[in-house]
């Protein structure tokens, strides 16, 4: 017979996790709610924000538009934990420093969603970068800022000037 | 908001989905980018959700007998990837980049962009534009359904309750083979207020076959075969005319209708211009 909980395994952050879900949960709300990690925000819910971007298997996805029992086997990584690990560490000093944020809610998603395009290596255009953070709403938006922190980076990374 | 309480079964088999799909009101669940949306909005409350994301051998991509076939569960993202999408289907690699942003490519997918037929998306006017075939899979074993007699209105297809869709077939393209796209959208990613898909068939210096098919327009995928006619002798403005005409676009959130049928011209031309070679 089809249950609505499920016992499901995954880890986040590289810790095992070990829980019991209703279907109807979306992965944001899991990550918040049921593991505190409150880094990833919970915006529109449908999709079209980015507050909730989280990365699943290695890419980013909306953590609204995933059910946490669908997460069973995978490896979920949240701002906490990229953040923790010093992979994004450059990209934050360059959001401060720029100061690419302003309330800071949409922050975790636009860190998460520029480190996918940075992580292809080269150096984007501004025209890109914008491309690739159109899907991540800053209501300050501040997004000349975050354009500038972005394409800092990748110019760093990649051996240049700043 | 937060779905409705429902069931959930993941399907361990193309037979365990179409199974489980006999439940009285159960939805698949694919990419999930637009059905999970509608459960947080609870404009959909299903009983049941059958996962298909872990059905084994429905994400491959193969030619063959000068079709290629894209399996239902290829991801927007894997599908910009391709080599074999690039080179035989290239309509669907220029419309690729325009669906959604990155975090909804990399679960969305091709399969489930058809199969759930919104009228304003991309991929249903390319499969429409490229006459390609449905391949579902149901209770009584599989069927095989032209891409123009595909969708029947409004988020309705040939695909029935119990159906899975597995897969689509396209003509590979070949050398005479010309494609355009264009869409015009208030934000990168975001549903267009209109696009055009279109495909052609380079004979001389003239088109041949030519299928245009707007989207964001009507309640399907939107054929003009008057404007299709009038490319094909070679004559845009007379196409540009016969898509004010013939196409009554209603207003919606996107944009009013006046404005989506100024706009289908402005598309028109400059798809025109991607079918005529004027540009790469």
């Amino acid at each position: 017979m089809s249950e609505r909980f499920h016992d499901i395994t995954l880890t986040v952050n590289g810790e095992d996790v070990r829980e019991r879900v209703d279907a109807r949960k979306t992965l944001v709300d899991f990550l918040r709610e049921d593991l505190s990690l409150t880094g990833s925000h919970v915006g529109c819910e449908h999709g079209v924000c980015g507050a909730c971007t989280v990365r699943v298997d290695g890419v980013v996805v909306r953590g609204c538009l995933m059910l946490a029992v669908q997460c069973d086997g995978a490896r979920v990584e949240t701002i906490e934990g990229v953040s923790d690990q010093g992979e994004i560490a450059d990209l934050q000093t360059a959001f401060e420093t720029r100061n690419a944020l302003q309330c800071g809610y949409c922050t975790p998603g636009m860190l998460l969603t520029a480190q996918e395009l940075l992580a292809r290596g080269g150096v984007p255009s501004r025209d890109e970068i914008r491309a690739h953070i159109s899907g991540n709403y800053c209501r300050c938006t501040g997004y000349q800022a975050i354009v500038d922190a972005v394409e800092a980076v990748a110019q760093s990374r990649a051996g240049g000037r700043r | 908001m937060k779905p409705a309480p429902f069931a959930y079964e993941r399907a361990r088999s193309l037979d365990h989905a179409i199974e489980l799909m006999g439940v009285e009101d159960a939805r698949l669940l694919a990419g999930g980018q637009s059905l999970i949306a509608t459960l947080n909005m609870r404009l959909s409350r299903p009983q049941l959700i059958v996962d298909i994301n872990r059905v084994p051998g429905l994400d491959r991509i193969a030619l063959s007998n000068g079709q290629i076939e894209i399996g239902a569960l290829v991801r927007y993202a894997q599908g910009e990837r391709s080599a074999e999408i690039a080179t035989h289907a290239p309509l669907i690699a220029k419309a690729l980049p325009f669906i959604g942003h990155p975090a909804i490519r990399n679960r969305g997918t091709i399969g489930g962009s058809i199969a759930f037929g919104d009228p304003a998306a991309e991929l249903p006017a390319c499969f429409v534009a490229l006459d390609g075939e449905a391949v579902m899979a149901g209770p009584s074993g599989t069927r095989v359904v032209k891409a123009d007699a595909f969708y029947k209105g409004l988020f309705e297809s040939a695909l029935t309750t119990r159906d899975v869709l597995t897969a689509i077939r396209i003509p590979a393209a070949t050398g005479e083979t010309r494609t355009g796209f264009a869409e015009l959208a208030r934000r990168h990613g975001d549903y267009a207020m209109v696009g055009l898909a279109a495909t052609a068939r380079a004979a001389g210096k003239a088109l041949g076959d030519v299928r245009l098919v707007f989207f964001g327009v009507g309640t399907t995928p939107v054929r003009v075969r008057a404007a299709e006619a009038a490319l094909a002798a070679g004559d845009i403005d007379a196409a540009v005319k016969a898509v004010a005409i013939d196409l009554d676009p209603p207003d919606d959130v996107q944009a009013r209708g006046a404005v989506k049928r100024q706009l289908a011209g402005v598309l028109l031309q400059r798809v025109a211009r991607q079918l005529m070679g004027e540009e790469a």
